[in-house]
């Protein structure tokens, strides 16, 4: 017979701990290692990325490079950073790959799996929240440096505007009005977004800001990938509104790096 | 000491089924028929957030006639089942053909325990096809299993009906359903059957937007196959 005692009591994180730890190597691997010395280096080494969100009049735009880097080598040039999470919300990560596509694949069916079984939509601060508690649970890892760093964005349909939330290694949340960047070259991202960032600019604005944002970012840091011409590998690039999530084609992301490159 | 009483086998089977079926007679009607775009679910329900078809993943849904509390649990743990099994795997190596035989062991388990009530419920686990799946596979062709109480299920196609006159709306579509339909076509054949079935029944019974729930499993969908119909919607397409 089919095991009915968990009904109404338990998300999917908490079920897989339970029910199915070996699922969750990652996130509890951990435990018996935590001891391992914490170096300043070890915490910097693995943000290897830029991703951000920006807060714009119909909602927010989060974006991501596509570079994946081991030490001085690129590891891969076609990684994905960004994932749509529900209908109104998407998650960015920055650090260990694995840990981190883990982490965004987990959260994603956690909410969904909240939606399915409760009929309606996890809020969007109960995403950001339980976020949280994900992030924390992954800080024996991060202790080692296998860090994971989210950045949350998501329309609130009830505040009826788009909100970005960032994250530290101990799962502490942070909400951002307007916008923010993380990786290693998260601070360069910011620096041109500080510089062309203004309250209520549309969605046109937004993603041509983001775009500029990525190329500072791969052109000041050694592990963010810019647009890669060649091979026509272009950042990704989502929106979130009321009406959804979306990513912007490709064919529109290589238009607005030709325009920028034109304007340099 | 005192002699048990002997009931023979058949007798326990036979005492369990009469009873279920006591409670399925009373069980408003679900109808899964194909549509040109995919499988649409129709069930006569007023009620506005208590639901009788539900998303189980990502092309797979349930319908239930019967006791909704015994029905409800089955719902999540099937949501919890597929989604571990996608997350250990793959998703698309979640099928309504392993989740079928998941109730169908359960509920067979259940039926057959000497200390417990039969489940008062039927079951249709629907799964839309893969269209692009290679011409061979049986993926490729939308699927319909109907769960007796008793776990005991048969596959169905193009159309299944469960609850208390299945019998009498499944010799209906028999005549009238054709293939191809459009999703209003199709939701109005099943408006008509229930009509039809309600014929003799009391002046005020209807049927309308407000007395239905309508569900569907939409191959024009991304990954999330399912969608429900807003009262507005079916509006529409009963007009």
């Amino acid at each position: 017979m089919l095991d009915l005692s968990d009904y109404g009591t338990s998300g999917f994180f908490q079920i897989l701990k339970r029910r199915h730890p070996e699922l969750l190597a990652t996130f509890t691997a951990s435990d018996g290692a935590s001891n391992a010395p914490v170096t300043e280096a070890s915490f910097r080494h693995y943000e290897a990325t830029t991703v951000l969100a920006v807060v714009y009049n119909a909602g927010v735009v989060m974006a991501g490079d596509r570079q994946a880097t081991e030490g001085y080598q690129v590891g891969e040039r076609r990684i994905q950073k960004v994932y749509p999470v529900d209908r109104h919300s998407a998650i960015a990560v920055a650090g260990a790959a694995g840990p981190c596509i883990e982490m965004a694949k987990l959260f994603q069916v956690e909410i969904e799996f909240y939606e399915k079984t409760e009929g309606v939509s996890l809020s969007l601060e109960g995403q950001a929240n339980f976020l949280s508690h994900l992030v924390r649970s992954n800080l024996g890892l991060a202790m080692q440096g296998l860090i994971v760093l989210p950045l949350f964005a998501g329309y609130d349909l009830k505040r009826q505007r788009g909100r970005i939330f960032k994250y530290d290694a101990i799962g502490g949340r942070y909400e951002e009005d307007d916008y923010y960047a993380i990786g290693s070259g998260g601070k360069d991202a910011r620096t041109t977004l500080k510089k062309r960032y203004t309250p209520e600019i549309d969605r046109q604005r937004a993603l041509e800001i983001v775009a500029e944002a990525i190329w500072d970012a791969a052109d000041e840091d050694i592990a963010t990938g810019g647009p890669d011409l060649i091979r026509k590998i272009f950042p990704t690039l989502y929106t979130v509104t009321e009406e959804g999530v979306a990513e912007v084609p490709e064919t529109a992301v290589e238009v607005l790096y030709n325009d920028l490159i034109s304007r340099l | 000491m005192s002699t048990p009483y002997y009931v023979s086998p058949e007798q326990i089977r036979q005492d369990k089924e009469d009873f279920v079926s006591r409670g399925i007679a009373q069980a408003k009607e679900v109808v899964v028929l194909e549509y040109r775009d995919g499988l649409l679910m129709v069930a006569e329900n007023p009620r506005k957030t208590t639901f009788k078809i539900s998303e189980i993943y990502d092309r797979i849904a349930l319908a239930a006639a019967g006791r909704i509390a015994e029905y409800e649990i089955l719902r999540v743990v099937g949501i919890r089942e597929s989604e571990v099994k996608g997350f250990r795997y793959y998703r698309e190596d979640v099928t309504a053909k392993w989740l079928t035989n998941l109730y169908s062991q359960h509920m067979g388990a259940v039926a057959q325990a000497w200390d417990a009530k039969p489940l008062e419920i039927e079951l249709l686990v629907c799964e839309l096809g893969v269209t692009d799946a290679p011409a061979n596979s049986e993926l490729r062709n939308n699927q319909i299993y109907h769960i007796a109480f008793d776990g005991i299920y048969s596959e169905e196609e193009k159309y299944a009906v469960i609850g208390g006159r299945a019998t009498a709306i499944t010799e209906i579509l028999e005549q009238r359903y054709t293939d191809g339909l459009e999703m209003s076509a199709a939701l109005q054949l099943v408006t008509q059957t229930f009509r039809t079935i309600e014929a003799d029944a009391a002046d005020d019974y209807q049927i309308n937007p407000q007395t239905i729930e309508v569900a569907c499993l939409e191959q024009t969908a991304e990954r999330r196959k399912f969608r429900r119909l807003s009262t507005d919607e079916v509006t529409t397409l009963l007009d």
